[in-house]
């Protein structure tokens, strides 16, 4: 019995939507456990966000429609991004309306309206987060493109299907250009998702802020969005990397039990690969915000040297 | 259905239905002076006439683009022996709708925007001029000889001359009016040079008719004179589209003209030089090797860098969008750069991908530009301001104004679902299917390109985040107590709100515009992408193939909708209540407006990394009466950033032609005998050379 | 070892010391430029063997050897007494800022990609797309060289391009003759022991061993 494909995307809307506080939850874990330090439970960003519903908002006096509606339109345009990406079967008809450039820009449209709700209450917190998130993404933009121009030469299309579809088809064997991007892909995603060393999620200092300080005088559900967008966001770069570079064991067919298998090993990646973030996380401090142009530098320049090895070597 | 219409108007055929609009402009024109008594009547009746003018241009425009078709005529006006001859083929039907479309929204928005201006100036000569200036822009799109068409860019830049001019008690505009002649006639001449050089090449059918574009086609241009011609009408053409570094004029004239002139200007004025250049390259010069491409390329993709990079500097508003004209530009350049390599190379369905993505970029630049000037004229005519440091939370008293400048925001920063983004996103499919390039050097560089236009992305939209936080939201931080300030009128409202709704359709429906445009590439040089395009069904864009890549406008547009409303619906019937308190601010009590970010504060991440391009110099001066070096009363902060191009190539080539002069008037003796002898050396030496 | 299964392995070892001589160019701290040197050192060491294996020319073996043995630890290791010797800073300034200076890094290694290109098409070796990297390696070097402020820098950068022109010889035509290789290997060590010496007498005079010091000894202002 084949499930439809539309009944395949909607599982895999509702396994982003409620599988990133559980992801968030482990990476806390471990890295508390690196840290020496007791964790909280699996469970407790989903406390937290039932928690953030159940308050009362409160909203400054001169708040307008772009602070109201910023958590709505960020948490739908996540929902969407995480709809296109191949996760558990290459058969989804929304995978079919974006490509990897598309994807790129829905993260753009969420950073731009976080980026006016910061400076819409007219604080400095804001006002300084979104300056310092828009030259970072300024910087990672480029860096991005050069290594999703390397990973569509060797899968010959920006469609993630198709990438898919071509890659896993190819045995496993290491080319210089894919691992030069995928280096440069993890750098960049570290940027785009604020962690270590870019920006440390856990600050409230003023020097340190940066996704944080924009989201600063939101509180009740719109927090609540917020802070599970955010979670969502992490997964869904986490994904994409694997997506591009391993893979394996994401196209299939539709019959339950072979989605449900592949779920497990989806789940299984996911786990490995917040290990090994946390590794980075605990081994590095971070940067002087002046640092960060060489960091996103060497980014680009890795990127460039995967696009160069792939038609010099390859 | 929209084949029935079409038809049906191609009764009157549409190269008539232009005639008619530009003879409709010209004489609503010379009836204006007459009525200069009835202020009141003649505003709204003469740019009612403009809207309609532009609607039928749209009307022509559009049937020519769709239908394929190619209609030519010869006007018995001129000089005898040198009739105008017109031709209106899907290049120019393209360009009219472009022109049009805007010219249209603008004009009505004109209706309300210039009844600000009765009783403290005469508005005859704003109308004057503004029917003049549409009526050259049509003009020229539809000339097809050398005469008419210098004659109408000559119409359209003396009208615009003008308009800049309008307010010229204060002396920075009449600066500013005077750079902006002086360097659209260095154009004019290269321009001139370039259809002198191809008009001397032409064989056979002696005589005056070489200056005709059709003599020019049939032209056989060898690499030299080919190159020559190329390169001269692509400098008179860069210098009006203020590409760098001829682009010192349009930050001083687009802030010194009223907005709706400002809009028109960098909305479609800067299109005619695009149009100038496909038209010479591709149907005049039809021949080009790949360094033309690329040198365009080069120049779009410094133009599209620098550009951003000087607006993200700027606090005021309109030169912010008037460095952002100069960045588009150079978008634009880039694929029309990326077509011309194509085609020289034979790739001949790439270069029509390419050129429609610069094509349609320069539909929605139109639109979008037009829309954000509209808005910022809005604001400056409500606030009286035009520093952005000295706004703020204006999204409380212009509740339109700033939904409908947000949408130009949005659209130019190149999000989906709007059209800026279908633009882009096409560029960048066309730098990456640059792979099938021969040449090994190109196939490694024109990627960095792709980088590079991903850069001044991602700086625009860190721009516009400025000019819309700073401008809209926040609190007031002018120095000046908040007067009233009022919401504009319907006029300026519905001008503003069709440019939108345009900007809106033309992103989530790119498969029908492309289908619209891919006549242009076919008529040109025979390829063309729509097949292609449209071939999984009206609702998918894939320009290469299915499996390269796909877009679906409608599907993005109505998904994020959905979610967005499942999300509030879901969410909205909750106990929870929404209680309106003064701000948080980490606890801090004494928040005032001061203490908001600025405009330079915002760009300063930005101006530390890329500083090397301009000439920056910060001065901070704390005044303490008692000298204590950390305790001040009052802390000054003095920046200043200077556009370096004026001191690499401007004021040398001022100094050189200083002194170039300086020795030719050694040639003023003042005796008179002296004069007499030059009259007669010329005499003798007439004499022995013929 | 399958023909495929050598190429793979070749270019990424080419890959690697592409990375590291990039590496080199923008690394600030002294022995993290020394444990740079020692991989690069390692990965061309490896890669000698491999096409020593894939080819069945057994003299690459002991060039291999050499090349281990010299470049990862013996010159290594007496550059890093050198260092713990004279004392010196830590940290090594360079000219231009990092992005200026991975920019012309990449303007360079397109240049030797163009340059080869000829080449890549005439050979038959199974090593033939790796020459632009060696060529790269050796211009890297060069700018390394250029771009530093500081003497021991210098011997490194001078070092990478000897390395880079070892990477070409094995490419292009599968090593060099063995009387030039050992009469290299001998020269180079010889050049680290005289670097030394001078070294240290320089860092005596001047107490510092930065480069623009020693532009005072030029005689006209």
């Amino acid at each position: 019995m084949t499930l439809h494909p539309i009944v395949i995307e909607l599982i895999q809307l509702l396994m982003i939507l409620f599988l990133s506080p559980a992801f968030a939850g482990w990476v806390k874990i471990v890295k508390c456990r690196t840290q020496g330090r007791t964790a909280p439970g699996l469970l407790q960003p989903y406390r937290d966000i039932a928690r953030l519903f159940a308050k009362d908002v409160v909203l400054a006096e001169n708040a307008s429609w772009v602070f109201r509606s910023t958590p709505y339109i960020v948490f739908g345009v996540t929902l969407m991004a995480g709809g296109v990406i191949p996760l558990i079967s290459v058969d989804l008809p929304l995978a079919d309306t974006a490509d990897i450039i598309v994807l790129v820009m829905l993260f753009a449209i969420v950073r731009f309206c976080t980026a006016l709700a910061g400076m819409d209450v007219g604080t400095a917190f804001g006002g300084m987060g979104s300056s310092r998130e828009m030259m970072i993404s300024s910087l990672a933009e480029p860096a991005m493109l050069m290594a999703v121009f390397t990973v569509s030469l060797a899968g010959s299309s920006t469609s993630l299907t198709q990438m898919v579809t071509v890659m896993s088809g190819h045995a496993f064997v290491i080319r210089p250009s894919l691992a030069f991007s995928l280096v440069a892909f993890v750098l960049i995603a570290l940027a785009e998702t604020g962690r270590i060393p870019v920006d440390n999620p856990a600050t409230h200092l003023e020097l340190t802020m940066i996704h944080e300080a924009m989201i600063l005088e939101y509180s009740g559900r719109y927090l609540a969005l917020i802070e599970w967008a955010g979670m969502m966001k992490l997964v869904i770069y986490f994904s994409l990397g694997t997506a591009v570079f391993f893979p394996w064991g994401i196209s299939g067919s539709g019959d339950p039990l072979s989605l449900i298998i592949r779920a497990l090993f989806f789940v299984a990646k996911l786990a490995a690969g917040g290990a090994v973030m946390v590794l980075i996380e605990t081994g590095l401090a971070k940067m002087r915000i002046f640092r960060l142009p060489d960091y996103l530098g060497s980014a680009f320049l890795l990127a460039t040297l995967g696009m160069i090895a792939f038609f010099i070597l390859e | 259905m929209l084949l029935d219409y079409v038809s049906l108007s191609a009764a009157a055929a549409p190269l008539d239905i232009a005639g008619f609009s530009v003879l409709l402009l010209l004489g609503s024109a010379l009836c204006a002076p007459f009525l200069s008594r009835w202020e009141r009547l003649l505003i709204p009746a003469a740019f009612s006439l403009a809207t309609v003018a532009s609607l039928a241009a749209v009307h022509a425009g559009f049937t020519a683009l769709v239908t394929g078709s190619n209609s030519a005529a010869t006007v018995a006006m001129g000089l005898p022996g040198l009739p105008f001859n017109l031709r209106l083929d899907p290049l120019a039907g393209f360009f009219l709708v472009v022109i049009g479309l805007l010219s249209a929204f603008v004009s009505v928005y004109s209706i309300g925007y210039v009844r600000g201006y009765l009783g403290r100036r005469p508005t005859t000569q704003l109308v004057l001029f503004y029917l003049l200036f549409l009526a050259g822009m049509f003009l020229v799109v539809l000339a097809d000889d050398a005469y008419l068409f210098l004659l109408a860019w000559e119409l359209m830049a003396a009208a615009s001359y003008f308009l800049v001019m309008y307010e010229d008690e204060v002396a920075a505009n009449r600066r500013a009016a005077f750079l902006y002649l002086v360097v659209a006639h260095v154009g004019a001449i290269a321009i001139l040079l370039s259809f002198g050089v191809m008009a001397g090449l032409t064989t056979g059918s002696g005589g005056f008719q070489s200056y005709t574009f059709d003599a020019m086609r049939a032209a056989r241009l060898s690499p030299a004179w080919g190159a020559a011609a190329f390169f001269l009408s692509f400098f008179g053409f860069a210098a009006k589209a203020g590409v760098i570094p001829l682009h010192v004029w349009l930050p001083e004239a687009h802030p010194a003209a009223p907005s709706n002139v400002s809009a028109l200007m960098s909305g479609v004025m800067l299109k005619t030089a695009i149009y100038g250049m496909v038209r010479v390259a591709f149907d005049l010069i039809r021949e080009f090797p790949w360094w033309w491409g690329g040198i365009v390329l080069c120049f779009g993709l410094v133009s599209a860098v620098l550009g951003v990079l000087y607006a993200l500097m700027q606090h005021d508003l309109k030169r912010l969008l008037a460095f952002h004209s100069v960045e588009n530009i150079g978008i634009i350049l880039i694929g029309l750069g990326l077509a011309m390599v194509f085609t020289s190379f034979q790739f001949h369905s790439l270069a029509a991908l390419a050129l429609v993505a610069a094509l349609y970029h320069t539909l929605n630049h139109a639109l979008f530009k037009g829309l954000l000037f509209m808005g910022a004229g809005a604001v400056i005519h409500s606030t009286n301001e035009r520093n952005m440091e000295e706004m703020g939370g204006l999204i409380h008293q212009l509740p339109w104004t700033s939904a409908l400048f947000l949408v130009g925001c949005v659209s130019i920063s190149g999000l989906p679902p709007f059209n800026g983004f279908v633009s882009e996103w096409l560029t960048f499919q066309a730098f990456l299917l640059s792979p099938v390039l021969p040449h090994p050097l190109l196939k490694l560089l024109v990627p960095l390109g792709a980088a590079l236009l991903a850069l001044t992305g991602a700086l625009a939209a860190a721009c516009f985040v400025k000019a819309f936080g700073v401008t809209f939201l926040g609190s007031w931080r002018g120095h000046r107590r908040k007067e009233q300030i009022s919401e504009v009128g319907p006029a300026m409202r519905l001008g503003m709100l069709g440019a939108a709704l345009c900007c809106l359709a033309l992103g989530v429906l790119p498969t029908f515009v492309i289908g619209w445009i891919d006549n242009i590439p076919q008529q040109l040089f025979g390829g063309e992408i729509a097949k292609s395009a449209g071939s999984y069904g009206w609702l998918w864009l894939t320009p290469y193939s299915p499996e390269r890549a796909s877009y679906s406008g409608p599907v993005v547009f109505f998904g994020i909708l959905a979610m967005v409303a499942a999300t509030y619906l879901l969410l909205h019937v909750r106990r929870a209540a929404i209680r309106r308190v003064p701000l948080w601010d980490c606890g801090f009590e004494k928040v005032t407006p001061r203490m908001q970010y600025t405009a330079s504060a915002f760009a300063m991440p930005v101006r530390r990394v890329f500083g090397f391009f301009f000439a920056v110099r910060e001065q901070v001066e704390l005044v303490s009466p008692q000298n204590h070096p950390v305790m001040a009363d009052t802390i000054n902060y003095r920046l200043r950033i200077r556009d370096r191009f004026w001191g690499w190539f401007y004021q040398p080539l001022a100094d050189i032609s200083f002194w170039v002069a300086r020795r030719a008037g050694k040639l003023q003796q003042g005796r008179i005998q002296v004069y007499l002898l030059y009259s007669f050396v010329t005499l003798i030496v007439l004499l022995v050379f013929l | 070892m399958s023909n495929a299964l050598v190429i793979q392995l070749n270019t990424l070892l080419a890959a690697l010391i592409l990375l590291t001589s990039f590496a080199l160019l923008v690394q600030r701290r002294m022995f993290a430029i020394l444990h740079l040197f020692a991989w690069q050192g390692f990965f061309l060491g490896v890669s000698t063997a491999v096409i020593g294996f894939a080819t069945g020319e057994h003299h690459l073996y002991i060039s291999s050897l050499l090349t281990l043995v010299m470049k990862v630890l013996l010159l290594p290791y007496i550059l890093y007494a050198l260092i713990k010797k004279l004392k010196v800073h830590r940290e090594i300034e360079s000219i231009m800022n990092t992005s200026c200076t991975m920019f012309l890094g990449i303007a360079l290694v397109i240049f030797s990609y163009h340059l080869t290109a000829p080449i890549r098409q005439l050979s038959t070796l199974v090593t033939r797309s790796t020459l632009a990297v060696a060529l790269a390696t050796v211009m890297l070097g060069m700018l390394m060289m250029v771009t530093r402020r500081h003497a021991v820098s210098q011997i490194i950068g001078f070092l990478a391009m000897e390395n880079g022109l070892f990477f070409a010889a094995t490419s292009a035509t599968y090593g060099m003759p063995m009387v030039v290789e050992l009469g290299v290997a001998l020269d180079l060590l010889i050049a680290a022991f005289i670097f030394g010496i001078f070294f240290f007498h320089i860092n005596t005079t001047f107490d510092s061993l930065d480069v623009d010091q020693m532009a005072k000894l030029k005689e006209t202002d």
